[in-house]
């Protein structure tokens, strides 16, 4: 049983593996003409810079740890915001109709266009990342919760009002981790998005971060360093992604497994 | 000095605003006691408000008029001294079995020792101390409502109200459950024998637990039409007590009531249509 299901496990990687040589073989080879490389770079230079960033000259980690902390301040600030926000206009369904077209219009708004607005409000530091971000983490994770608010199970609801809690005790015992398992659901994309508002914050406005790294290149047609600082941040997206999971299968214990049998 | 008996209907009404029909009157002039040690079990067509009737008993439902007494004091808001268990699943997924048993306990704010040797004492009763630390989806169905029974039981409450807990299990579980109960709320290991307000449909059930068992009326605006004593002696079994000849004597005479109001029940079924007297 373990043996086999190991040896697919293998199998599967093998598949992985060779796809991405796949790829990586048809950049290569189409990236030998000149003017094709001119587009999308060749491989084996993004190869160089990277590891020139991250070992020979050792120049990235202030840019990748100002994107990092800022993606990290964000994804915290927004999430505690939404969660809170998401409990309150659960649990007042009154207050909640009210800013309903409120709501919809800020959610429907295209924010990234607020990055230039936060960039006067807050400057040309970290902190007009951090906004933007948040207004991306924030909606995010709201909107689950307060979906989850709305669906906790009204059993076990009545069920922890007759066993004699109080209203606190509802939301500390009830209410707050069923509305938890909805913020784990959005973290992978929240987690995500945080990042996308970071680079593209920076994009439109810093002195550092590797979404600066990336628009210095590209202002002087360098190819390569686009591509390497693109790579980058796909891996620091893939880490975060990972971590999240971690945390998510350590704190959600009492959750069946995808594809656990249920036992009725 | 009389004893106020644990539970008084007094002449409930319940009506729902339903929308485009307007109110819908579930039950009309219900009374109904439940004395102490008694079990009572309530039975009626599918629809009839059965569950509303013991909502409002549990404090969850505010009857539309009438007047809910617990032990003669009026009831405001949840009822206290009473314990339910549910129909569907009431456990909560994120605590395990033993933080589940524990949960009445620990809201009531009592010291976390003497709580946790209450519920081991009523996990070990039900027969599932060794599946504490379980999840309550990785435990069979009927083991969940085992764990239900020592959530509601360890908290001693003076009235237990039973939304038809057993109807989704498979029959032989179901009857080891219903033993349990019976053995559980009169047996020997309760201080005192508990009352209990249990609603089925299923009229077999009802005669081998019950001490007394009401008929309700298919709804709209149901009430009871009968009511019957149930003489088969303590303690029970209720595998074996279907052989007793006055068992059939009982089931016989109750049906004739209950069959019309199911018969009403099901033509209403089948025509939906609301036919105001």
């Amino acid at each position: 049983m373990t043996t086999s299901s190991r040896s697919q496990s293998a199998m599967l990687r093998v598949w992985q593996l060779l796809i991405l040589a796949l790829i990586l073989g048809f950049w290569h080879w189409s990236s030998r003409k000149p003017e094709v490389a001119f587009f999308v770079g060749e491989p084996l230079i993004v190869w160089t810079r990277l590891i020139d960033w991250l070992f020979v000259k050792r120049d990235i980690y202030l840019h990748l740890g100002v994107t990092l902390l800022e993606t990290l301040l964000a994804f915290v600030i927004g999430t505690v915001c939404g969660l809170l926000a998401g409990l309150w206009l659960g649990l007042s369904p009154k207050t909640a109709r009210v800013l309903d077209p409120f709501i919809k219009a800020t959610n429907s708004m295209p924010r990234v266009i607020l990055a230039p607005i936060f960039c006067v409000w807050f400057g040309l530091g970290i902190w007009s990342k951090v906004a933007l971000s948040i207004t991306l983490v924030f909606f995010i994770v709201f909107f689950n919760v307060y979906q989850g608010i709305k669906e906790v199970s009204p059993v076990v609801l009545a069920n922890t009002k007759m066993l004699g809690a109080n209203y606190s005790q509802l939301i500390r015992h009830v209410y707050l981790p069923s509305a938890t398992s909805w913020v784990f659901s959005s973290l992978h994309t929240s987690v995500g998005l945080a990042f996308v508002g970071a680079v593209v914050g920076e994009y439109l406005g810093s002195a550092q971060g590797v979404g600066y790294l990336i628009l210095q290149a590209e202002g002087t047609f360098d190819i390569n360093t686009v591509f390497a600082g693109i790579l980058l941040l796909t891996l620091c997206a893939l880490v975060l992604d990972t971590l999240v999971t971690r945390i998510e299968s350590r704190l959600m214990v009492w959750q069946p497994k995808a594809g656990q049998t249920e036992k009725i | 000095m009389k004893i106020s008996p644990p539970l008084e209907l007094k002449d409930i009404s319940c009506s729902f605003d339903s929308g485009s029909e307007g109110l819908y009157t579930a039950t009309k002039g219900v009374n109904l006691t439940v004395n102490s040690g008694e079990f009572v079990s309530v039975v009626g067509p599918t629809g009839c408000g059965k569950s509303t009737i013991l909502n409002v008993a549990a404090g969850l439902l505010s009857p539309s008029s009438g007047e809910v007494l617990s032990f003669g004091e009026p009831l405001k808001g949840i009822n206290k001294k009473a314990g339910y268990m549910f129909q569907a699943e009431a456990l909560m997924p994120w605590r395990n079995v033993m933080d589940n048993v524990l949960a009445g306990l620990q809201f009531k704010g009592l010291d976390p020792q003497l709580s946790r040797e209450i519920a081991s004492d009523w996990l070990k009763r039900v027969g599932l101390l060794a599946f504490a630390e379980r999840y309550p989806h990785q435990l069979s169905g009927g083991m969940r409502k085992r764990v239900s029974l020592a959530q509601v039981l360890a908290l001693e409450p003076e009235l237990i109200l039973m939304d038809e807990p057993f109807s989704a299990l498979d029959i032989q579980t179901r009857q080891l459950m219903e033993n349990e109960v019976l053995d559980l709320c009169f047996g020997t290991s309760m201080n005192k024998p508990r009352s209990v307000l249990f609603i089925t449909h299923d009229l077999d059930e009802a005669i081998a637990m019950s001490d007394r068992i009401v008929v309700l009326s298919a709804g709209p605006a149901s009430h009871p039409i009968g009511e019957f004593t149930i003489d088969l002696p303590r303690p029970r079994d209720v595998a074996n007590i279907r052989d007793n000849p006055h068992f059939f004597e009982l089931h016989a005479s109750i049906w004739a009531v209950l069959r019309d109001e199911v018969m009403k029940s099901y033509a209403k079924q089948l025509d939906p249509k609301p036919s105001n007297p």
